[in-house]
């Protein structure tokens, strides 16, 4: 089946088998491998994509679920060279240790963050709940998520 | 782990969702956000021919405000349930329960009515709705019929939902005093509960309902009696596990859940 979906504000037309997920679609069809597989059940975020500006597990979705909507990848953060307020708050408070599950965690905080722009510690822990990380301990992603939630408060003024 | 190849069509509205099941027969399943269908599929356990695909129809998510119910359309996600402000006024516990299902992705994908037709008994929402007596709405060729929860449930993964029925719509009663609690016991966050229990006191008696304690979701029937009768928390919530049936897994064994019962049932009706 042919779908089209608009990726990092590209716009892609693909022919696909009914059952491609979208994290495969993404890795494959489109190349953009910063999306990982993790768990593949679901559990561990790895996969975390915002589809309509939303976080979804994409190894739960297939690509024709896709099929005419927005999905932004970690790839589709950074302006230019400019990253976004989250990616740069994970570097700057170490918020990752072998970076796997960085792609997944960083856009479910981005979507988090629409969701809840003054979070406290807990609507962080809470919010996160969806996305395991084996190396952090969880410490520095929260304050790397609360972080950039203060920059981006006050980018928003 | 990748799905089995199916067929995908897409139903625009829930008038060709059912003709779409009346022509594929039971080899098709209805595809609402996927949460539960699509982690069967990729794991081979559920392997339909035809996949139906009704999460574009936008006509069946919703949620109003009747007389003495409110409605909830069978696409509605769990993200607009545990947002809603109808809900929020009138069934406070549905909130609530919606907005520790899985996970913030799960819940931007998943549906109430893909989880009622679903019928997990580990699920958080069946187990409340049959706590609150909802009716649901189903839509065969034949027209509309209304379905009691406490006759939809009927055994593992099994409703009374027939092969060319779609989901249309979940009416809970207003409850009033919206005075409920909600206990969910697990290890990790974002798993199903090992045991859950959802508590609701309304106008004609405190409501109990069970998760993960049998094969389908059920009502602490012996709880609710005791409780009817004068009895205390603490005295109502020892009859917890009267009549249930709980499965042994990795998580607990069948004595473990039993005991869950019990406290959180007396933890729950000490919160109402």
């Amino acid at each position: 089946m042919i779908i089209g979906v608009t990726v990092n504000g590209f716009a892609y037309e693909h022919d696909v088998e009914p059952r491609t997920l979208l994290v495969h679609y993404l890795r494959e069809s489109c190349a953009l491998t910063g999306t990982k597989v993790g768990c593949d059940t679901s559990s561990c975020g790895a996969c975390t994509v915002l589809v309509n500006g939303e976080s979804v597990k994409s190894c739960t979705m297939l690509a024709a679920q896709a099929d005419g909507a927005s999905v932004t990848t970690i790839e589709g953060l950074a302006d230019g060279d400019t990253m976004h307020p989250v990616q740069l708050a994970f570097h700057e408070h170490h918020g990752l240790q072998c970076g796997y599950c960085t792609a997944g965690m960083v856009m479910a905080a981005v979507s988090l963050l629409e969701e809840i722009p003054d979070p406290s510690e807990r609507d962080v822990r809470v919010g996160l709940e969806g996305n395991l990380c084996r190396c952090t301990g969880y410490h520095n992603i929260v304050e790397s998520v609360l972080a950039a939630a203060a920059q981006m408060r006050t980018q928003a003024r | 782990m990748i799905p089995a190849a199916f067929d995908y069509v897409r139903a625009e509205s829930a008038d060709a969702a059912v003709a779409q099941l009346a022509e594929h027969g039971d080899e098709a399943k209805l595809l609402a956000g996927g949460m539960s269908l699509l982690p069967l599929m990729k794991l081979r356990l559920a392997t339909p021919a035809v996949l139906i695909d009704v999460g574009r129809v936008r006509e069946l998510s919703y949620v109003r405000d009747g007389a003495d119910h409110v409605a909830i359309g069978a696409l509605t996600r769990h993200r607009d349930i545990e947002t809603n402000d109808v809900l929020a006024r009138e069934c406070g516990v549905l909130r609530a329960v919606a907005a520790q299902v899985g996970d913030n992705q799960v819940r931007h994908r998943g549906t109430i009515g893909g989880s009622v037709a679903h019928g997990d008994p580990a699920s958080d929402l069946p187990a409340a709705l049959l706590a609150l007596d909802a009716t649901f709405v189903a839509q065969g060729p034949d027209g509309t019929r209304e379905i009691a929860a406490s006759d939809f449930f009927e055994g593992f993964l099994e409703t009374a939902l027939e092969p060319d029925e779609l989901l249309r719509e979940i009416r809970v009663p207003k409850t009033g005093a919206n005075s409920f609690a909600f206990e969910k016991f697990n290890r990790r966050a974002q798993d199903f509960a090992t045991v859950g229990v959802v508590a609701a006191r309304t106008s004609d008696g405190t409501h109990v309902g069970l998760i993960n304690m049998g094969s389908t979701p059920l009502r602490a029937t012996a709880v609710e009696r005791a409780l009817a009768q004068g009895a205390s928390a603490v005295d109502a919530a020892a009859l917890a596990a009267d009549g249930t049936e709980p499965s042994a897994d990795l998580n607990a064994s069948v004595e473990y859940r039993e005991h869950l019962a019990r406290v959180l049932v007396r933890r729950a009706l000490e919160a109402l």
